[in-house]
């Protein structure tokens, strides 16, 4: 495993910098104080219990989320007001959502195609190449024509890993990906997020797959209450803790 | 206990095996639906003894009826006491309940022709199988059933025609400079085109000219026909448009959107058609003549895209929020969005809602009759219960309305179960 490691490479680049970010929904102080450097090729692993922000963090780095203070750069765009920006992140900055929210009314193809054809201006044939070459590598390219109401939904997961793939982000977010499956089809599911992992995509992970963390993230970022309350090195998180908050959540997910 | 009576292991899976005969069938439907117990025979055999005594006193009023008389007494003559319908009055006012009675009779083919058309050319929206260049004939057909009924020179709908294209090709020109610019400049230059074009077909009015009929002269059931076909397929993009404005983040549109909506849904159709026949003129200029087909089409179309836009609300209400996210996060913009995710989901959920206030709508073209409009009420409560001839006729003149009315209505409602049979991705 540490061969592995070795062979993810993180650089000096800067992907996504967050500055002093602060959000509200309301009156309630979602995310205090955030401060989060990302550099191109890190694998980051936000934990944390439920209603601690972390859903609410990433979705602000593509502007799903309005953030209120502090300054969000994403691949050196400052994320604004301005609509022009937040498209031009948006089509740098793959997500991949907990409930797939694939497009029921398109096929699969359909599905992939969609954004490099109206966005990315692609050729119709090449966006289509582009896809089949997506689905072939989350393994399944023989879905093609279906609809996602046909598939699992381990199947229409990595369907979603292979839309957003489609647009050839620099950066993917996902939002939980993994808990809305069956035991059965996490595994499928963590498995493509690995080997997109081993090709030095820049990554920032809500999840609570603990194993997915150990075995490709170079850094893992505890919230609570809104803040980052501990980030270090995967081995160094989970064996040596330092804040109180960060044992008791690591003893009850950890502990049976 | 010992373990080994607890251990249970299966070898081999059991095969599916088929129903048993006596619980499939005719015998059993008949058991099921018709004889399932002594209360039902009995409901099932009274059912039946009623639905005998009806057709029984029906049909004979078919059977005997009269085709070939000139008026009702005439009728009665023949019939001589006997029961039987008198339905010589279709056969004699036939051109009459379709045209109304100030169309000119040699010119029947045109909006027969344009009813033609009409299924021709809707029939590529209608149905997605057929090859999409078909659409051109759909984009043409109104301008060429507006030359075929109303008549005049053909250049008056070409300009309207050009008008949109140079619009259009405006609109193209200047798009990338933003969405709201282009569109302003796009309707600037198809007036400004429109009213050029004026000119040059009233210059000219008899090149390639059929007679001119005038708006007052329409009637029958063409006039429903033109009114529902007109404001249907006007009123689905409207309400479309308003739905979307009421969802807007900006708050005066939306406030624009929520008002009309509310104002239109809370005065009956009625009104807004009064307002439309006597009430609108006191506001324009005197001496203009505004086609009074025109205004009501206006009021229908403004009352059915409130109600359409109400429905394709829901549609976009029930819409799980992660389609939304999911067409921002990969970089779509609004109209890219609504137009490929939002928009064909929610008018799909849709379909029963708009469907219902399509059908109204057709039937609510009758009310035109009480502004003094002869459609097809109109033309049995006026011109023919009020003749000499054909007064006091009236199951069988009701009745013929009642059968075009459901042909078209019914139609339309089977159209739209199988369109959402068609739609359906799921579980196939």
């Amino acid at each position: 495993m540490t061969e592995q490691q070795a062979a993810l490479k993180v650089s000096d680049e800067i992907a996504i910098s967050i500055e002093n970010m602060n959000k509200w929904f309301g009156a309630f102080h979602v995310l205090r104080d955030i401060d989060l450097t990302v550099y191109s090729g890190e694998r980051i692993v936000i934990a944390g219990p439920s209603g601690s922000g972390k859903s609410t963090l990433i979705r602000c780095i593509n502007a799903l989320e309005e953030h209120q203070q502090g300054k969000i750069t994403v691949d050196g765009t400052v994320l604004s007001n301005d609509l022009k920006n937040i498209d031009k992140i948006r089509s740098e900055v793959g997500m991949v959502f907990q409930h797939f929210n694939l497009f029921p009314h398109l096929s699969i193809l359909e599905n992939c195609t969609l954004a490099p054809i109206w966005v990315r201006k692609t050729p119709k044939r090449e966006a289509e190449e582009i896809a089949m070459h997506f689905l072939e590598k989350v393994k399944i390219p023989e879905q093609a024509d279906k609809y996602p109401g046909q598939l699992s939904g381990g199947q229409q997961q990595r369907v979603a890993i292979a839309r957003s793939l489609c647009m050839k982000p620099r950066i993917m977010l996902f939002d939980e990906p993994t808990s809305a499956l069956d035991p059965e089809m996490i595994k499928e599911v963590l498995d493509t997020m690995v080997s997109l992992a081993e090709e030095g995509m820049t990554m920032l992970c809500v999840t609570h797959e603990m194993g997915f963390a150990r075995q490709v993230a170079n850094r893992v970022i505890f919230m609570d209450q809104g803040q980052i309350v501990e980030q270090n090195e995967p081995e160094e998180f989970f064996n040596n803790p330092q804040s109180e908050r960060t044992k008791l959540f690591l003893s009850q997910i950890l502990g049976h | 206990m010992s373990k080994s009576e607890l251990a249970f292991v299966r070898h081999e899976i059991l095969p599916e095996q088929t129903p048993p005969i006596t619980d499939a069938g005719i015998v059993k439907w008949l058991r099921d639906n018709l004889f399932p117990g002594p209360i039902n025979t009995i409901l099932t055999l009274v059912a039946i003894y009623f639905l005998f005594k009806l057709l029984s006193g029906a049909m004979p009023w078919f059977w005997n009826g009269v085709w070939t008389a000139s008026s009702l007494s005439e009728c009665r003559e023949i019939l001589n006491g006997a029961t039987g319908g008198c339905f010589s009055v279709l056969t004699e006012r036939w051109n009459q309940l379709l045209f109304g009675f100030k169309y000119p009779s040699e010119a029947y083919w045109r909006p027969t022709l344009a009813f033609v058309l009409l299924l021709v050319s809707i029939a590529p929206v209608l149905f997605s199988m057929l090859p999409r260049k078909l659409l051109i004939l759909t984009v043409l057909y109104p301008f060429v059933a507006f030359w075929l009924i109303w008549g005049g020179t053909i250049l008056t709908p070409l300009m309207i025609l050009l008008g949109f294209v140079a619009g259009y090709v405006a609109f193209r020109r200047v798009e990338a400079k933003g969405f709201g610019t282009a569109a302003l400049l796009g309707i600037a230059v198809t007036v400004v085109f429109w009213w050029l074009g004026g000119y040059i077909s009233s210059a000219a009015p008899n090149v390639v000219a059929l007679t001119p009929v005038p708006s007052r002269d329409m009637g029958g059931f063409m006039l429903n026909m033109i009114l529902g076909t007109v404001c249907v397929s006007l009123s689905l993009p409207f309400g479309v448009l308003l739905a979307l404005g009421r969802q807007s983040n900006m708050p005066i549109i939306k406030w624009m959107c929520v008002i009309f909506i509310e104002f239109i849904r809370g005065v009956p159709l009625i009104t807004l058609l009064f307002v439309a026949n006597v009430v609108l003129a006191y506001f324009l200029p005197p001496g203009t003549s505004f086609d009074l087909i025109l205004r009501v089409i206006i009021m229908i179309t403004m009352f059915a895209s409130a109600y359409i836009a109400e429905v394709v609300r829901g549609g976009l209400a029930a819409l799980p929020s992660g389609q939304y996210e999911a067409a921002n996060s990969l970089g779509l913009d609004y109209a890219q969005s609504m137009r490929l995710i939002i928009l064909p989901q929610a008018l799909k959920i849709s379909i029963p809602g708009i469907v219902n206030v399509a059908v109204g709508l057709f039937k609510d073209t009758t009310l035109v009759s009480v502004i003094s409009m002869f459609d097809l009420v109109g033309m049995i409560r006026g011109p023919i219960l009020a003749s000499t001839e054909w007064n006091g006729i009236y199951w069988e003149l009701w009745g013929f309305a009642v059968v075009l009315f459901f042909i078209v209505c019914y139609s339309i409602s089977q159209y739209s179960q199988w369109l959402e049979h068609q739609l359906q991705r799921d579980h196939r």
